[in-house]
């Protein structure tokens, strides 16, 4: 019995020095970056910081989101890489991020760049709503391919079209919200009356939508642009369209959680990703990047994308979530069996 | 002479006499104190807390904030406005306004009517108390120093809630009708389905209890396969089938499978071995004199069916309808698949607390979900109660006759059956291997590279196979030994029948709701067994205490043939009871102790409700990735993980079933002297 403490005891020791002698330091990251991008990322950033491991943590934006805000008296997070920027607003009103001027934030656009000296966050790209359209079982339903999101509520697409929920989804939330800043608070909630009649259902992520529409279980997926550059990538017969009025977008940032107790891996990381290198790594999916004169034209990447972007009000947005989330939930969630 | 009468009324009361408790009885006793409080600690403690959970409420509390307003000067005259008593003038914020959740804001302008961001006026505003709150913009301000801003900031200040108690939450559900309508939702397919389950289950029951059909072994098995599949899967299998690119889309006339009648269909599919199981014990027993009464009396068949079949079956069909009724009611990980719209409680409770967090409200939809699974498991345990004694010593056991016509029948019945079964498990694995369905259907194991896909990569495979071998291990020995204390120590009865309670309880309480607690009590900082959160013993702990019950009815059942004898012999040799316990009763048992931990083993490898809230990035699971894959739309992944889930299943049994015969032709000699 003696014997056997001693022996645990000596395993015990050995394990812990092993620890040290490794002197690799171990950064929990949330974050909502598209999940066959990871690896990707953590090389890239290991390459230049092999003593940092990271421990992905990846859901929907509204469930990081929710996740961090419950864990606000027990953060488990030391570092959000990658999180909607009204997300990491929210984050920052309730005082849970730390400022930090990463090395090199001078060269961002400092639309990029939170507003505060030292920032609370840094923006790494945007995201922009996009339509996957498949063509072909567009036209085996006979349908004509929209142009806006009005055409969106014509009765010829019922139950034609998906879209994410927001209260999980991220991209359903910016649509949500860039509804509402478009065609004001009345028009918003109108359109979406019309819209609703024509979505077969709504789902748990931003990304599913378009993999749907991609698949042909559904001709019509509102989702994000790149994701629906992929997919096309992947060989679906997907057109991606933008509609006319304008999109919606959010900005993809970084921020270092308050009372990490890795506050110098968590400012490497956070200086890693404001770099032209990391830029270019986000840049094979995104299409407009933090980094001023990088961004490169994307593959099956739509035109005018850019343009269509609307002038996005974030604190509009973030303060708002919770009030224009309870009115979408009471309007359209579960309702459609109901009738 | 005087009478010696003894009154026994007026005797002095002698000494109580208390057996003096020996070394083991207080082993025993105070191992079975441990157990049970292991039991209070991962089952009672946790639903207490959710419980509590379900009142805590957030609200505006104006009367912690003060303004002042300045004049066009921007000249403060020193009236401090409290924000309770503007609105009692103003009446700008009702009662329901300002109930609110955790994250909820209001904006202060409204409490003064005559407010423009234009104007040249100033605002102050301060918290009265250090719980105040208040953003401007995005910055907390939580100091009770006043804070000055002009009109167009002003407009930004938002108000934060504070935490209270009260039955907000209740109202608040029962007056949302996207949530209150699950209920109905959940009652009536869980009546739907329960119907259908128990009359498909009773017929391919008869069929193999009551005929003399061909091949009846096979058809046992192919009706246990579900048993090993997460209850994803057939939901998963439906879209194949059924969906807008299914490949028998046709048949489904153009209804959706989006919704009740995939939830149905998949339900049909996962309980399916239960209400079998269930009912084929009933089935398996009965008395061929009744039979034999019934043919001489001239009964036809259907009415000898209908007075004889029926009633010596009905506590089985009775206890199956339940038992299924609760498995449809609690089952998340369908509907989240297939529902569609649709919605149920137990998605309600994950959209809830994993789409917005909402924990209380979480905690709400639990309290209402405990209502009726725990009274099926009532009625289910009362009627279980009932059924002993059908065949008593003079029963002749029912001895089926071969029929020509009536063996085909059934064995075209249980074809049928069988190919639903296997044929939802074939489409799984044929999209599986598919490399772009509908539009590219060469082959390819793409769908197999996990570590690109959500859910964790090949990674929550392995911790599957960990937690499972974990919780057949550990669970054993701890429902073994307790089961063993509970039912072979002496006296102590209020203890014993307490510990019974408490291990009956798991089995009420449905997986959504027990891991909802689990976050609830094994998270606050505050206690000290916080540690496991979010490790890998969290969720052995919670898998075993979910199916605690069913292992320890099996181990009880077991022990129950052991002649109590055992124990009385070894205290007269003076062994200790631990003793007896290693060198006989555990070897006695050994076949009910690997009927055990092969059921924990194929549950904690196909369980998602209960561990779906708990799992962290470092114990990711292979049935959780089933689900998150098929939640980022990544479908065929999430088939092939779930094949997956079943061939290691199968495995598990074939090898169990070796072991089973290797040791017991060691230790179960003795039964065949």
């Amino acid at each position: 019995m003696k014997h056997k403490t001693k022996l645990l005891a000596a395993l015990a020791l050995s394990s812990l020095t092993a620890n040290v002698a490794a002197a690799e330091t171990e950064l929990t990251v949330y974050t909502a970056v598209e999940a066959e991008d990871l690896a990707r990322y953590a090389e890239t950033f290991n390459a230049s910081n092999p003593d940092i491991k990271i421990n992905w943590v990846r859901d929907s934006t509204g469930i990081i989101t929710a996740k961090l805000l419950a864990e606000r008296d027990n953060p488990q997070a030391d570092v959000v890489w990658g999180l909607a920027a009204t997300s990491l607003l929210l984050l920052k009103s309730e005082g849970m991020l730390e400022p930090y001027a990463p090395a090199g934030v001078g060269d961002l656009d400092a639309k990029f760049v939170d507003g505060d000296n030292p920032p609370a966050w840094v923006g790494m790209d945007a995201w922009v709503a996009a339509v996957c359209y498949n063509t072909v079982e567009a036209e085996k339903a006979g349908l004509t391919p929209p142009t806006s999101w009005k055409d969106l509520t014509d009765p010829m697409y019922k139950d034609q079209v998906i879209m994410p929920n927001p209260n999980s989804s991220g991209t359903g939330f910016l649509d949500v919200s860039s509804w509402l800043q478009m065609f004001g608070e009345e028009g918003g909630w109108e359109y979406m009356d019309g819209l609703h009649e024509n979505i077969a259902r709504y789902t748990h992520s931003g990304s599913k939508p378009c993999k749907l529409a991609a698949a042909g279980e559904i001709p019509i997926g509102i989702s994000f642009a790149f994701r629906g550059a992929k997919s096309k990538a992947d060989g679906a017969p997907l057109e991606i369209i933008v509609p006319s009025e304008g999109v919606g977008w959010d900005m993809e940032a970084t921020a270092i959680v308050a009372g990490t107790a890795n506050v110098e891996a968590a400012q490497k990381l956070v200086d890693f990703t404001v770099t032209k290198e990391a830029n270019e790594m986000y840049n094979t999916g995104y299409a407009v990047v933090a980094y001023p004169g990088v961004a490169k034209p994307v593959e099956h990447f739509p035109d005018g994308l850019l343009d269509a972007m609307i002038d996005n009000d974030f604190e509009f947005a973030a303060n708002n979530r919770a009030a224009i989330l309870k009115e979408w939930q009471s309007r359209y969630d579960g309702k459609s069996e109901a009738k | 002479m005087s009478e010696l009468t003894t009154n026994p009324n007026s005797l002095p009361a002698g000494p109580d006499i208390r057996p003096k408790l020996s070394r083991d009885d207080i082993l025993m006793r105070g191992s079975m104190i441990v157990i049970a409080l292991y039991l209070v600690a991962t089952l009672v403690l946790p639903l207490y807390t959710m419980l509590s959970k379900s009142f805590s409420t957030y609200r505006m509390e104006l009367s912690q904030y003060e303004f002042q307003v300045s004049d066009e000067a921007g000249q403060f005259d020193g009236v401090i406005l409290p924000a309770d008593e503007l609105n009692a003038q103003t009446n700008a914020f009702s009662d329901t306004d300002l109930a609110t959740g955790s994250d909820g804001r209001l904006s202060v302008t409204e409490l003064f009517p005559d407010f423009s961001f234009r104007s040249p006026v100033m605002y102050q505003i301060r918290n009265t108390s250090d719980t105040g709150r208040f953003l401007v913009g995005s910055t907390l301000q939580d100091g009770t120093d006043w804070v000055t801003l002009d009109s167009n900031a002003f407009r930004r200040v938002q108000l934060r809630p504070v935490q209270s108690r009260g039955l907000d939450n209740f109202v608040n559900y029962f007056s949302t009708p996207a949530l209150f309508n699950s209920i109905k939702n959940s009652l009536w397919i869980s009546v739907l389905s329960t119907i259908v389950t128990v009359t498909l289950a009773f017929w391919f029951a008869y069929a193999l209890n009551r005929s003399c059909m061909r091949f009846k072994g096979v058809f046992r098995l192919i009706a246990m396969a579900p048993i090993l599949v997460p209850s994803l899967l057939p939901g998963i299998a439906l879209v194949y089938l059924f969906g807008n690119q299914g490949m028998l889309k046709e048949m489904l006339f153009g209804a959706s499978i989006y919704g009740p009648i995939g939830i149905v269909i998949g339900s049909v599919f996962f309980t399916f071995p239960h209400a079998f199981l269930i009912i084929s014990t009933a089935l398996a027993i009965s008395d061929a004199r009744l039979y034999e009464a019934a043919v001489s009396l001239r009964s036809t068949p259907w009415r000898t069916f209908w007075t004889v079949t029926i009633p010596g079956a009905r506590y089985g069909l009775i206890s199956a309808a339940f038992v299924v009724f609760n498995l449809v009611i609690t089952d998340f990980g369908l509907p989240k698949v297939i529902g569609g719209q649709f919605n149920v409680l137990a998605v309600d409770i994950y959209k809830q607390v994993i789409g917005q967090q909402n924990f209380e409200m979480g905690a709400v939809v639990s309290v209402v979900l405990v209502i009726p699974a725990i009274l099926a498991f009532v009625i289910d345990r009362m009627v279980q109660s009932k059924q002993v004694a059908l065949l008593s010593a003079r029963s002749v056991p029912y001895q089926p006759t071969p029929n020509r016509k009536a063996d085909r029948i059934f064995l075209a019945y249980c074809c049928l059956i069988g190919l639903f079964i296997i044929g939802l498990l074939a489409v799984c694995q044929f999209a599986a291997l598919i490399k772009f369905w509908p539009y590219d259907l060469s082959l390819s194991l793409k769908n197999y590279d996990f570590n690109k896909m959500d859910g964790g990569g090949w990674s929550s495979y392995i911790n599957s196979i960990k937690l499972a071998l974990l919780t057949a291990l550990i669970g054993t020995s701890v429902v073994f030994f307790g089961a063993y204390l509970v039912e072979k120590s002496n006296g102590f009865r209020t203890g014993r029948s307490i510990f019974q309670m408490f291990a009956m309880l798991p089995m009420a309480i449905p997986g959504m709701v027990l891991g909802l607690s689990y976050i609830f009590f094994f998270n606050s900082p505050s206690n000290p067994l916080n540690g496991i959160y979010g490790t890998m013993a969290i969720l052995v702990i919670c898998t075993v205490t979910h199916f605690y019950t069913v292992s320890h009815l099996t181990a009880v059942t077991a022990l129950k043939q052991m002649d109590r004898e055992f124990e009385s012999v070894s205290a007269s040799l003076k062994q200790p009871t631990m003793k007896l316990f290693a060198r006989v009763t555990v070897p006695v048992c050994l076949p009910a102790v690997l009927d055990i931990s092969i059921y924990l083993f194929v549950n904690a490898m196909t369980t998602v409700s209960a561990v779906v809230f708990l799992y962290s990035p470092k114990t990711t699971l292979a049935s959780i990735a089933v689900l998150n894959m098929d939640d980022a739309g990544d479908i065929a992944p999430a088939a092939a993980m779930g094949m997956m889930i079943f061939y290691t299943n199968a495995a598990a049994r074939i090898i169990h079933l070796i072991a089973s015969k290797g040791v017991l032709g060691r230790t179960q000699a003795w039964r065949n002297r």
